[in-house]
């Protein structure tokens, strides 16, 4: 039956509980807000201001990852990448840091930048210039940078010792009383917030994941776009690369091994389509916030580790089995008026 | 002129070309190492690969559809890790085993379900799976390993028949892979799958059954990644949560550098068998030559792109559709002076520690 | 009117695709105000001819000019800067995105660098309401209608102030009050000096609308006329080259048994209570508009999508149809509206797509036999005369009436006693058209049950013995051969009128 649909039935959906499912973020945050409450009661220890900046220190780089895989994610592609270019520029800035332990800290994260995008746009020119889907592209250079980890480093790891004191102080100093790595994962999700909504470039990321063909016709440089985005995701791994070492006082050839299925968990959760399209900030951010609260929970309730990955698995099936479900519903509502 | 044309398709096809490079690299194999024709190590390497074969061959048929299977590494394990803790806790190994196979049926009916019936994509499904089942590896075996199985059992993984020594798990592999291919050829299943992976809904409306299709080829997952699973834990006569970590993007890589195409619709099943060939004889080579894992990635990463990315460029320059713009070499070049700038600086700041 | 400079002036314009001519030596003057038809078959080259014009395609000979300049475009972008727009048959809109910015994409305005939302809602809302149409720029295109998305697009062409409008087949998805309002604005746009350039294969809409026409054949340049100094049959025969009486052959046929029994049957949302008896060698003709649910009640007995209530009786007994291998296995065919997407697999080869329902039949103990399956294929393909290298070819490679032709094949193949068209002539040229038609004829005389859905009330009344119309999911009239006209059937199509019947 074709719907007869008319834009005015939009202002029809005065059924509470649709509006509240139609935003996806809320519907997260009723998850998150139940989870506290839950797990708050069985251990108060869990609503301690330490706890959650605990929970956010171990998200924070989660986030910034999550968010370059959403921007991919919603130009139909997926980089599978990313954890192999965390590792890769890790290991990169670990070597170059221990080697000039005078280097400012600031000039390790640019470092990092600059090489995360070289990895991006090999990957950007493989996908626009070379005619390989984005899965199979990204594949392959996840086994490639995860290989040259080791041929770099013969094997060796940098340890905690040889790092200077100033750049394990880039992750978790906090001259502001916030942990740095915390406040540069809220100024990278606030700027791709802006990006995304506020720029044309930004804006044509949705417009060639909704519609890729409509949105050559329409004018919009799709090569350029798509390249674009899997540079900014190298940029934004070699970004968390730097905060990872940092962070973990080390460099390691496995270092972020898996991490892009992580991320891509992330992204579903916080209601990116996987078909492209649409995805917003505050619901990766909170998606990502989610995988975080529970992981805690786990722990703090005394459930064994081993359950963990099992919770984020189920979660991830939840996620996207009320996802279609409501949007299931959404249409067939649409339909009856 | 369609027989001159299917003829020159004949020779044209992606499987002559894997045919060649694994003719090429058994040469340079046999020249740059004199163990490499050893059977004895030929046949060792052989059963290194075969657990990495079991789940590549439904994994065709998954990907022929048009879908993909992330989970059969952790379904794997999964299904590994029950047949290990249900032996520990005093049950019959066969028992355990049969459970084991049981339990993977059960694991690619849900992914299965959820992709057909709830119409879900199936990469966000199996992600889903990919963790959830490694989880339940992890809430069964905890950090321990399980152990102790018998030498009847073992035998699966380790045995090997005949004065050659070819291994018992190569002839379970070629057993199951000729079923597959009858299965994929032979039997109009087969041919629903290339339907599905074309156009799914004209093939619902000439009566094809979408749904039962779709859910057997998970289940036929689930099944051969606990098949998998019972081979590997035979071989190393233990079995650990973490078994297979990584292997599932192994099997897409077969399976794609076997030449069947991720966005479905067709591929065939000795193009991927071909491939499983070829990367088990690159790394069986590049081992011997003390190349590590690690480094042999990168060669079978590139040569996944290359077969992408060549066949693609070669059709775009014969089409004559390309007219070289100058965007093009911009961003052409671009690309490249990045990548030369990070080689540089890879291979110079690599110095600074290692001399 | 000739004196003035044309928009688009062409000239000796000629497109080949591997060696074969697309467009010949084609010329074409449009000027502004006007709304000029383009017609011609399928394969005529229209569709060629309009994506030169939007820079899709670049001609290989002759020239171009706009407003009395020479112009050559790379790329649909640079057309676009010159004023050239174009709507399509499916709406190519961006599904995640507001109308507001699915009108101005690419365009977005800036404020100090930024998007201005507020600005964005605003330019597109003047625009919409310049259109007289009433929707929110903040919706999302996901939730419009196929009229309201092309309304859409047409408030992206104005956005762009072109010059040049084209709509390539704009109605074949509207329902008819939605095409009244689509020829309210495109006449609107005519007002206020827009060139539109359309194409349609319904002839009354062009009298409707059109000022002139230019007729194509075969990628050659047939004539320019005034829509006022042609007839239908003027038309047809410019577009085929030839006179065509019998457009629509029915032999007679004695009617057999009730085949089909169907009683009170809904489809929640689609339709209520249908409830009609099918003959043998009868062809029953379902008239009705784009949207009056006659492919639901298709679907639902073909088990697409299976009835919520009341009966469907073959041969007298009730039967269940909740699958298209149940519906097949009862021996009913069904070949769909959607030729592309349900009718055929176009990337495989013909030799399967016309074996698939019944591979069964070509196995041996259950496995597949090929010599039997090619035999199948090759009997199938040569009954229907389909033009093709071979059983080999793929299905995407024909042209659109072979297509229909091997669909057609695909379920004949199938022995069914009861088969189901749906539009079995749209979009394919004439020629093919007269062919299925004898067929339709031929299957009838020998005993075959056709239920036939068509949208085209000359093919309804030609071919049909018996005529039903539905409305709004419910069928309204039934109408013998003898006693329907083209204007019952309208009058109970859209029950504008509906007091005035008898």
């Amino acid at each position: 039956m074709a719907t007869t649909y008319s834009a005015n039935d939009e202002k029809k959906g005065n059924n509470l509980f649709l509006t509240l499912v139609r935003f996806r973020e809320l519907s997260i945050m009723i998850i998150i807000l139940l989870l506290v409450i839950l797990v708050s009661i069985r251990n108060p220890a869990f609503l301690s201001i330490e706890n959650f900046r605990d929970i956010l220190l171990n998200i924070s780089i989660l986030v910034i990852v999550a968010l370059a895989q959403t921007m991919v994610i919603i130009t139909r592609g997926i980089d599978l990448s990313v954890g192999s270019m965390i590792g890769l520029v890790a290991m990169m800035v670990a070597f170059v840091t221990v080697s000039f332990p005078e280097m400012s800290p600031l000039v390790a994260v640019l470092l990092g930048m600059a090489i995360g995008s070289c990895l991006g746009a090999f990957n950007g020119f493989l996908i626009t210039m070379g005619g390989v889907p984005p899965i199979i592209a990204t594949l392959g250079t996840l086994s490639i940078y995860r290989g040259l980890i080791f041929v770099y480093s013969g094997g060796q790891w940098v340890n905690s010792y040889e790092m200077p004191d100033g750049f394990r102080a880039l992750a978790k100093g906090a001259p502001l009383g916030i942990p740095n790595i915390i406040l540069i994962a809220a100024v990278v999700a606030v700027l791709v917030h802006l990006f995304l909504n506020f720029t044309r470039p930004g804006r044509d990321i949705y417009t060639i994941g909704s519609n890729p063909d409509a949105a050559k016709v329409a004018g919009v440089n799709v090569t350029r776009t798509t390249f674009m985005v899997y540079v900014i995701s190298g940029v934004l791994c070699g970004l968390a690369a730097v905060l990872w070492a940092s962070r973990f006082e080390s460099a390691q050839t496995n270092t972020a091994l898996g991490f892009e299925l992580q991320s891509v968990a992330a992204s579903v959760v916080g209601g990116v389509s996987i078909l492209g399209g649409s995805g917003s900030v505050l619901g990766v951010v909170l998606g990502a916030f989610l995988l975080g609260i529970i992981e805690n929970a786990l722990t703090l309730v005394r459930i064994s580790p081993f359950w963990q990955l099992a919770a984020q698995g189920l979660l991830i099936l939840t996620a996207v089995i009320v996802d279609s479900a409501i949007s299931r519903r959404l249409q067939r509502f649409g339909g009856e008026s | 002129m369609t027989s001159k044309q299917s003829l020159g398709d004949f020779f044209k096809r992606w499987e002559w070309l894997l045919v060649l490079l694994i003719f090429l690299v058994t040469i340079v194999n046999a020249r740059l190492t004199p163990y490499f024709l050893d059977t004895r190590n030929l046949m060792r390497a052989t059963s290194d690969f075969m657990e990495l074969g079991l789940m590549m061959l439904p994994m065709v048929f998954i990907i022929i559809t048009g879908n993909i299977d992330l989970s059969v590494a952790s379904m794997m394990a999964m299904c590994a890790s029950l047949m290990g803790w249900l032996h520990m806790q005093g049950t019959n190994i066969w028992v355990a085993m049969a459970a084991a196979l049981l339990l993977g049926l059960l694991a690619g009916f849900l992914n299965g379900y959820l992709v057909a019936r709830v119409k879900l994509p199936s990469l966000v499904v199996t992600l889903g799976t990919f963790a959830f089942y490694r989880g339940m590896a992890y809430a069964l075996l905890g950090d321990q390993a399980a152990r102790g199985y018998p030498e009847s059992f073992t035998f699966l993984g380790q045995g090997s028949i005949g004065s050659i020594r070819f291994p018992f798990s190569a002839v379970l592999f070629i057993i199951f892979a000729v079923i597959f291919s009858l299965i994929l050829y032979k039997l109009k299943f087969g041919r629903y799958l290339y339907v599905i992976g074309n156009n799914e809904e004209a093939g619902f409306y000439a009566g094809v059954n979408v749904v039962r299709t779709k859910l057997l080829i998970f289940m036929m997952s689930g099944f051969m990644s606990a098949l998998a699973g019972i081979v590997l834990a035979a071989r190393f006569g233990s079995t650990r949560p973490d078994i297979g970590t990584g292997l599932e993007l192994a099997v897409i890589t077969a399976v794609v550098l076997g030449g069947v195409s991720i966005s479905g619709g067709s591929g065939t099943m000795i193009g991927a068998i071909l491939a499983l060939v070829l990367i088990g004889e690159m790394r069986f080579g590049m081992g011997l030559i003390n190349i590590p894992g690690q480094g042999q990635n990168i060669v079978i990463g590139f040569l996944l792109i290359l077969s992408i990315l060549i066949p693609h460029v070669g059709r775009e320059l014969t089409s004559g559709n390309v007219k070289v713009n100058k965007a093009m070499v911009g961003k052409t070049a671009v690309a490249l002076i990045m990548i030369a700038l990070f080689a540089i600086f890879f291979f110079w700041s690599r110095t600074l520690l290692i001399a | 009117m000739n004196d003035k400079i044309p928009v688009i002036r062409m000239r000796h314009v000629s497109k080949s695709f591997g060696g074969v001519h697309a467009l010949k030596d084609v010329q074409l003057d449009i000027f502004s105000g006007e709304v000029h038809a383009l017609l011609g078959e399928n394969g005529a080259g229209k569709s060629t001819l309009i994506k030169v014009i939007t820079g899709v395609h670049q001609p290989d000979e002759g020239e171009i000019d706009l407003n009395g300049e020479r112009v050559y475009f790379n790329n649909p972008r640079e057309a676009q800067h010159q004023g050239i727009a174009a709507i399509y048959q499916e709406p190519s809109l961006f599904p995640d995105l507001s109308i507001a910015e699915n009108i101005l994409v690419g365009r977005q305005p800036l404020r100090g660098g930024r998007v201005s939302w507020g600005q964005m809602n605003k330019e597109a809302g003047a625009l919409l309401k310049r259109l007289g149409v009433d929707l929110n720029p903040r919706t999302k295109a996901r939730n419009l209608s196929v009229a309201q998305q092309q309304m859409v697009e047409i408030a992206r062409a104005l956005s762009v102030e072109a010059r040049v409008l084209i709509m390539d087949e704009p109605t074949s998805s509207l329902t008819s009050n939605e095409v009244d309002e689509l020829f309210r604005i495109t006449k609107q746009l005519r007002a206020e000096g827009t060139a539109v350039i359309f194409i349609s294969h319904r002839l009354e809409e062009l009298f409707a609308l059109a000022d002139r026409v230019t007729t194509l054949r075969d990628g050659e340049y047939v004539g320019t006329r005034e829509m006022a100094d042609v007839t239908t049959e003027g038309l047809i025969q410019m577009m085929v080259g030839r006179k065509l009486d019998d457009l629509f052959p029915k032999q007679a046929v004695e009617i057999g048994e009730v085949v089909l029994e169907v009683d009170h049957l809904s489809v929640n949302g689609a339709f209520k209570d249908i409830s009609f008896k099918l003959h043998a060698g009868e062809i029953l003709g379902m008239a009705g508009l784009v949207g009056a649910g006659r492919t639901d009640v298709a679907r639902s007995i073909f088990g697409v999508k299976p009835a919520t209530a009341g009966e469907i009786k073959i041969d007298g007994e009730t039967v269940e149809i909740n699958s298209p291998q149940k519906a097949m296995a009862l021996g009913i065919g069904y070949v769909p509206e959607d030729r592309q997407n349900h009718g055929l697999i176009l990337p495989m080869t013909i030799g399967d797509n016309v074996t698939l329902p019944m591979l069964d039949t070509y196995a041996t103990k259950g496995w597949l036999n090929p010599k039997k399956e090619k035999a199948a294929a090759v009997e199938g393909v040569q009954k229907l005369e389909v033009k093709a290298y071979g059983i080999e070819q793929k299905a995407a490679e024909l042209s659109g009436g072979n297509q229909q032709k091997v669909v057609l094949a695909k379920w004949l193949s199938t022995n069914p006693r009861i088969l189901i068209l749906d539009e079995p002539t749209r979009g394919i040229d004439v020629g093919t058209k007269a062919a299925v038609h004898g067929l339709m004829s031929n299957l009838a005389s020998q005993g075959m049950a056709i239920l036939m859905i068509s949208s085209e009330l000359p093919e309804v009344l030609g071919m049909s013995d018996r005529i039903l119309v539905m409305r709004e999911g419910l069928l309204t009239k039934e109408f013998d051969r003898s006693d329907a006209t083209q204007e019952k059937l309208m009058m109970a199509a859209t029950g504008t009128v509906e007091a005035a019947l008898p």
